[in-house]
This record gives structure tokens, sequence and C-alpha cells, in this order.
């Protein structure tokens, strides 16, 4: 049977995809100072594009998520993270010593800095997996 | 938010002190800036701009290790051993050298387009990826902590096979998958290793990990993560007889792919294997409890004859040097198993000295293969009166593989036969003698190709030119310094010596 056929997985991943991806956020922003989440909540959020891609065809994925937009995604996922750390150095800090970023609060610059390094990894990740779903999903067409 | 820019210029010094962690970022940086300007030129500027910037940054480093002894950097501000510390000692130094000094070398002089099965319009790739492979292995041979180590090791890893597989050879893909699969067992077996080494002291910096195992009573966990560390770096340094992933990979790689990782990616894994054995371990431990030279000894003394007795036998230039690779990681490994100062320096020197042959090498072959179009031998004949300057720097370097005297390769071998006599080996020193020998055999094959037998008729050898400038250029850089390094062993093997002295704890 062809998918677009398969009315119940059509309704039962669309009413769960908001889930999906509220999850890849909550995963992100759960706790203040812990390092870490950006990975898990990167391939949670891909995961949802994917599941998209699944139900709905690669290219209706392709139309919500554009291709080159992941592939600029992987690179500027990665550029974010060392810029912050390139940030805390130009603060007169060692390098990634978020505590440099806000010189009146430290404690303040710790939320910052692990803000944006875990939106880098976020978006390096979550970019990098649905390229790989893509990549994949393109061959043999 | 950010103090003014030309504040910040103005003081050098402020910059200075951040050296030893911008090695790493820079080309770290250049990588997504490579992948993001989608131009293969510019991104070769980005890509090269890095590398000789990292060469230049490693070389006030040492200056400064050689002046006040070990620079430590915190990263992020936490204090080791909590945090994570990047740590440059002499040895490591030395090897960030060579790491970036190829890099330098390899990036900004561009790559042979047909040399990639990537579209001209995406080359801009491949430069990222390099810079990539770079930092990843520059932050392995820089980092103070074991775990890092082993991400450093991914890093480098996972762009080494993504540098071999986008050869423009269909089995480039088959080799680079080998490659793969042997090189994650390999990190495998060392993350085991360091898991069970942090389990048992609750630790991951180097300095403190070799504090605290001198308390540490349980001897059969710590053989087995011996065990573990060593085999897992042994497939990556293609120990023989874990080297079956190389020849392929080296062979089917674009040539200066080749040039770059023989001269980097294995000489890292040496480093991290004597970090491992005589830091970590310690030398006492490593030989007396593990007796790691009954292993080793054998093992470098096989792989010495069966890397050049194979390297005999080859049709592939590139196959050929890539036995005679395994050959030479032989001596390596004979210099650690030696056990002894002058067997050391000759391990430490011999990691210089090779990759400034072998990656010489592969750039010749590089110059080759644009103007021929093959790296078979037998397509080779008479190539030495077409392209007199790639293949007289072959021969160089061929000298240099044999261990003539006035050539890098004499050096090493030098100390490792005074390291086999002081131990009273005569048979290893006797053994290393014969497998020069057999060097001889497969570097006269090259010569008697080159300049002695006459190009057939309608043969492309015959209406070649030299290889271009900009392709020469390095070739004879790296055999310049073979030859100078041969003759004045004062910075290749002085700093060798102190670095021997430093791992074996004997510095004055």
């Amino acid at each position: 049977m062809r998918m677009r056929e398969n009315t119940i997985l059509r309704v039962a991943a669309k009413s769960l995809l908001p889930f999906f991806f509220l999850f890849a956020f909550y995963v992100q922003f759960h706790g203040d100072f812990g390092p870490g989440g950006g990975f898990q909540a990167g391939v949670i959020f891909a995961a949802g594009v994917v599941l998209y891609g699944l139900i709905y065809g690669v290219d209706a994925a392709k139309a919500v998520i554009p291709k080159p937009w992941v592939e600029v995604g992987v690179a500027l996922g990665v550029l974010i993270w060392i810029a912050t750390g390139v940030a805390t150095m130009l603060e007169g800090g060692r390098y990634l010593e978020y505590g440099k970023l806000d010189v009146a609060h430290p404690v303040h610059g710790q939320h910052l800095g692990i803000l944006f390094v875990e939106f880098g990894v976020l978006m390096a990740v979550a970019s990098g997996m649905t390229l790989i779903f893509y990549l994949f999903a393109e061959r043999g067409r | 938010m950010f103090a003014p820019l030309a504040d910040w210029a103005s003081s050098l010094e402020a910059l200075t002190e951040h050296f030893p962690v911008l090695v790493v970022v820079l080309p770290m940086l250049a990588a997504p800036l490579c992948f993001l300007v989608r131009h293969a030129n510019l991104a070769r500027a980005i890509g090269g701009l890095a590398a000789v910037a990292c060469f230049a940054m490693v070389v006030q480093l040492l200056g400064r290790v050689l002046d006040e002894g070990v620079v430590s950097y915190r990263l992020g501000g936490w204090p080791p051993p909590l945090g994570i510390e990047y740590r440059y000692d002499l040895i490591n130094t030395f090897v960030a050298l060579i790491v970036s000094a190829m890099a330098a070398i390899v990036i900004p002089f561009g790559q042979n387009p047909r040399a990639f099965a990537v579209p001209p319009g995406r080359h801009n790739v491949v430069y990222a990826v390099y810079a990539l492979c770079a930092a990843g292995l520059l932050g392995m041979t820089v980092t103070g902590d074991l775990f890092n180590i082993y991400v450093f090791l991914e890093i480098s890893s996972l762009s080494a096979y993504t540098l071999v597989a986008i050869g423009s050879e269909r089995r480039a893909l088959m080799s680079a998958f080998s490659y793969l699969t042997m090189g994650t067992i390999g990190g495998l077996f060392f993350l085991i290793g360091v898991g069970m080494l942090y389990q048992m002291t609750g630790t991951l910096n180097i300095v403190d990990l070799s504090e605290r195992l001198a308390d540490v009573s349980s001897v059969r966990t710590l053989s087995v993560a011996f065990a573990m560390l060593f085999i897992g770096l042994s497939i990556k340094l293609a120990v023989f007889p874990l080297h079956q992933w190389l020849p392929n990979a080296y062979t089917f790689a674009p040539p200066k792919v080749s040039a770059f990782l023989a001269a980097t990616a294995t000489k890292v894994a040496f480093y991290v294997m004597l970090r491992v054995i005589f830091t970590i371990f310690g030398r006492e431990r490593s030989f007396e409890q593990m007796n790691l030279d009954r292993i080793l000894l054998p093992l470098s003394v096989a792989a010495m004859f069966m890397g050049s007795i194979a390297a005999i036998y080859q049709l592939n230039i590139k196959r050929l040097l890539a036995y005679s690779s395994i050959a030479q990681i032989g001596y390596m490994t004979l210099g650690i198993s030696l056990n002894s100062e002058s067997g050391l320096v000759g391990g430490i020197v011999h990691l210089f000295n090779h990759a400034v042959m072998k990656g010489g090498l592969f750039l010749a072959v590089a110059c080759i293969l644009f103007r021929l179009g093959s790296v078979k031998i037998e397509d080779m004949r008479g190539l030495g009166r077409r392209m007199p300057w790639t293949m007289g720097a072959v021969l160089i370097f061929g000298l240099g593989l044999i261990g003539v005297p006035g050539t890098v390769g004499f050096v090493s071998k030098w100390y490792l036969v005074v390291g086999a006599i002081e131990r009273d080996l005569h048979v290893v020193a006797f053994l290393t003698l014969v497998s020069s020998l057999l060097a001889v055999v497969y570097v006269w094959r090259l010569v008697e190709v080159a300049w002695f037998s006459k190009a057939s008729e309608g043969s492309s050898a015959q209406t070649v030119r030299e290889a271009p400038l900009a392709m020469l250029l390095p070739v004879w850089l790296l055999a310049l310094a073979s030859l100078w390094f041969g003759i004045s062993t004062d910075h290749s093997a002085g700093i060798a010596r102190l670095a021997a002295q430093q791992l074996l704890g004997t510095a004055p």
C-alpha cells in the first residue's frame, strides 16, 4: 500500500510531530548550568524531520527544511561553538571561559556561554542528522 | 560587550598566551569557513593561512618549551586535573611541529582536481576536511587529557577516512571502508583502555593519571587496560600484523592526501603510544611487568622485513611506498622496544625523518600523477630525463629510506643500531642493517626504471613536461630538509634526545 493512502499513519504522525519538536527544545533548555543536551536535542529534532520525510516523502520534508539550509547549518553550528570560545578569549578569558562573557555577573556569563555553545551543538547535530537522511534518501533515485 | 579590537591587537603578549589553544582552534575554525565559502581557491587561502599560522605558533611554542619547560593552558579556566589542560612538553611540541609543517606544505599549494571524486565546484569541501583532519591531529598531540585524545582521535580519523574515500578511483571507497572498519576497532580498543584507567583512578588527566597509577595495586585490570590501549594504538599506527588497512588506503587516496596522512596520522598515533608506555604506565611497568619488549621487538623486526620485501614486488609506486611505510613504522617501534635512551632517540628522530621522506615521496608521486596520469612503475620508464627535478627528489628521498650517510635516514638508523648494540642485541643491529639492504632493492627499481630504461615508443613518458613549480616547491623543500637534517642534527636529533630524556625521566 502506498504511504499516501495510509491514513492512520499520516494522522498519527501529524499529531505527534509537534511533540517531537517540543520535546527537542525541552531537552535543549532543561537545566541552566548543565552542559550537554544539545546533542540529544539535535537528534530528537532531526528524528521529527525524518519521520515527516518517511510518511510524507522526502520532497515534502525538503520543502519544509531545504537541503542547502542543513548543509549550511552543519558548518554554522560548529562555527557558533568555536566563536563562543573565541569571544571569551577576546574578553580576556581562557578559551571557553564562559564567566568572562558577562564581566559584572560571571554567573550570567556561564548561562550565556552554555546557551550559545549548546545552540551551536543543536544546530550542527540536527542539520547533520537531517543531511545524512536526505543523502541516503536521494540514493538510487 | 567586546573589548575594543585595536586594544587587543596592540598587545601581542595577550595573544601569545593563547597560542597553545589557537593551534587547535584555528584549523577547526578554518574547516567550517572553508565549507561555507563555496569557492575552491578562497577555501584554499583560508585553510592554507590557518595551517601556516599554526606552524608559526608551534615554532614559537617550541622555543618557549625549550626555554621554560612545560607550557600548560587551562581550557575554560578550569584547573587540571578537573578541567582539560593543553600541555606542551618537548615530545608533543616536536610532533605538533611535524603535523603543522606538513599541513602548511600540503594545503596551500593546491590539489590536483582530477585526483578527487568531488565536482570542481565543490572543491572547497576538500580543504574543509583537510583542516578538520589537521585540527584533530594537533588536538590529539597537544592535549593533556586522555579522553580528549580519544575525541580528537575520532575527529582526525573520520576526516582521514573521508579524505581517502573522495579519491577519484572507485576502489578508494572500498579501501576507505576497510580503513574505517579497522580504525573504528582501534579507536574502540583505545576507548575501553581509557575507561578502565578511569575506573581505577578516577582521573583522565595524563599527569595526574600517571601519579595515581603508582598506588594502584590491581595488576590484572592494569594489564588489560595496557593491552587494550596498546592494541588500539597499534591498529592506528599500523604495526605489523595490524597493518592491513594501510596499503590500500595510501594507494587509492589522492597522492597529496597520502603524503599528509603518511607524514602525520601514523606519527601522532606513535606519539600517543609513547605517552601511554612512558608517561602513563612508566618504563618499569611497561617493560618489566608487561614485558612489552618481548612482544614489540619481534613485531618490529618482522615489520621491517615484511614491509620491505612486499615493497620490492609492487607494480604501483604508491603501493610500494605504502609497504615501505610499514617497514619504517617497524623502525620506529623498534626504537620503543629497545628500552634505552639511544633507541628511543632513534624512534623519535625517525618519526621526524620518515615524515620528511615519505611526505616528500608522496608529493613527488603527486607530480608524476599530474603529468603522467599514471602511478604504475612500468609507465615511468625514462621519466628521469623528462622530469629530472621530480625524479631527482625521489632519488634523494630514496637514499634516505636506505639510510645513506648525509641523509636523514642515516641519522635514525645510526641511533637505532647504537641502541641495539648498547642492549647487547647484536642480532637486532645486524637485522636493521640487512633490512636497509632490502630498501636498496626497491629504491633501485625506481632508479632503474626512471634513468636506465628507455620510454617505450608512443608512451606519454616520452612527451611529458616537468611538473609545475607550485608542485615542485613543496617537494624540494622537503628534499632539502632531508639533506639538511641528515647533516646538521642539532634540531632534529638534538630535540629528540631531550624529548627522550624527558619521557624516560632521565632529564638532567
